[in-house]
């Protein structure tokens, strides 16, 4: 167990994170996510502002669908990485990460005009995620084959044990899978009951971590944060530069001059793993860092992100990755690292 | 046949004049999952108590020392493809190197199971 935005958090079970990624990738795991915030807003989109807050258009969403997007700072940092749910047309939820919940609530707060209502609901709403090729199987047995056909990135509105909650075909494995949401007096006879399956077994963070960063996920903390812009973390195309938000003046900059520094995936060329803060060289000089890096059980080999000026992020590229007496040989590669996940199936 | 071990928890065992070296199965527990070791080239001279070989898990990557001054004659290749086999049998198949020890002497300077495993108990 470890403190994680002011949770115990499991981070391996018995099993251990190498058996328990191989069960997210061949079976179905499931994830204690309750520690993630959940707001509420109600209203108009225009009248009460939500429309300009989000790196995406909210009103743009269709109801029953969500999206992936980004709050940004003046200075076109990213403040979070969240999803958007459209329940109505005048029914919003934001999920946000749980380290960042306080802040992400105060600040959207502060761009909203106080003609909706917005409240933090993360106190009383628990999330699971079921995530694997056997996802769909197990949630259709116990509630019905009508969950079995949402698309990606669609949810429903449903009960589940008697409750109101949200069943969405989304998480951060690349695994097909679905994000439970339901209210938290709930969430401990929903755990219990999925487990009664044989297919399913619960699976930690440190599982969950290797699982995104080998789909080339970012991790809000390590990948992208408050110095950090989408243009530089090769996530622009969650920003909609056809409509206002906070941060567009500073993206427009960036985007006409160029990012000094670009985010690069790389393969290393052993089992070593690289880590979070090992430096980047490239022709001998010092050019970034590691941000995320693991040893990927799917490909054999250490895997990484991390931040280089750009002469050193084309495609192809010899990396060392270096820390101390530690050395490695790392080749910029596209992303996904891995590229055979159930998650589109 | 005696298994001696370090504060750093490796393991060593001597028999017919050569020693074999591990991890404990205390510190194969607290690495997690091993998915790499660096092994050190054959014939290297070792001190005791020196770094000679690496180890990482999903969690941590930790130095290996020298439980003797000695030789390296043998290194563990199955350890280059296999790295788990560190957490399924850290005390006899993952063993790491062989080595000829130039100083049995030094075997006053490492703690006997029973000594280790209050050494452990201590530490918790």
């Amino acid at each position: 167990m470890a403190p994680f935005g002011g949770w115990e958090m499991p981070i391996q079970y018995p099993t251990g994170i190498i058996a328990e990624h191989r069960w997210c990738r061949e079976q179905a795991a499931l994830f204690d996510i309750c520690h993630m915030g959940e707001f509420l807003y109600e209203g108009d989109l225009d009248a009460g502002g939500l429309e300009g807050v989000f790196t995406f258009s909210v009103k743009s969403i269709p109801v029953g669908r969500s999206r992936y997007g980004f709050l940004l700072n003046e200075r076109g940092g990213v403040i979070d990485d969240l999803i958007v749910f459209r329940l109505a047309p005048e029914k919003v939820m934001v999920v946000v990460n749980a380290a960042t919940i306080d802040n992400d609530f105060s600040v959207i707060s502060s761009r909203l005009t106080g003609a909706a209502s917005f409240t933090d609901i993360s106190q009383a709403t628990a999330k699971l995620d079921l995530q694997g090729p056997k996802a769909r199987d197990v949630l259709t047995r116990f509630f019905g084959d009508d969950l079995g056909t949402l698309p990606y990135f669609t949810f429903t509105e449903c009960t589940l044990l008697g409750a109101k909650a949200v069943v969405s075909r989304t998480g951060y494995t690349g695994e097909l899978g679905y994000e439970l949401f339901l209210p938290a007096h709930k969430v401990r006879e929903l755990w219990e009951l999925l487990l009664t399956d044989e297919r399913v077994r619960p699976v930690g963070l440190g599982a969950r971590d290797l699982l995104r960063l080998e789909v080339g996920y970012s991790l809000y903390g390590s990948d992208i944060d408050q110095v950090t812009t989408p243009l530089e973390a090769g996530l622009s195309s969650f920003v909609n530069f056809n409509k206002e938000f906070v941060g567009k003046e500073a993206l427009l900059a960036q985007r006409e001059e160029g990012a000094p520094r670009v985010k690069v995936a790389f393969r290393v060329n052993s089992r070593r793993s690289p880590r979070h803060h090992y430096d980047i060289l490239f022709q001998g000089e010092r050019v970034g860092s590691v941000t995320s890096g693991a040893f990927s059980p799917m490909l054999g080999c250490g895997i990484g992100l991390g931040f280089v000026s750009r002469e050193a992020a084309a495609i192809g590229s010899t990396l060392t990755i270096s820390h101390e007496k530690v050395s490695m040989e790392g080749t910029v590669c596209d992303l996904p690292f891995y590229r055979d996940g159930s998650l589109r199936s | 046949m005696e298994t001696y071990f370090t504060k750093e928890h490796e393991w060593v065992t001597i028999k017919d004049g050569v020693a074999a070296v591990g991890i404990s199965d205390h510190a194969a527990h607290l690495l997690g999952d091993v998915t790499f070791v660096e092994l050190p080239p054959l014939g290297k001279v070792v001190t005791q108590f020196q770094q000679f070989a690496a180890i990482e898990s999903v969690k941590a990557a930790s130095d290996i020392y020298a439980p003797l001054s000695g030789k390296i004659i043998k290194v563990n290749e199955a350890l280059e493809v296999t790295p788990e086999i560190v957490n399924e049998s850290p005390e006899e198949a993952a063993w790491i190197v062989r080595l000829e020890p130039s100083n049995l002497e030094e075997l006053q300077n490492l703690m006997t199971r029973t000594q280790y495993e209050e050494f452990l108990g201590g530490m918790e």
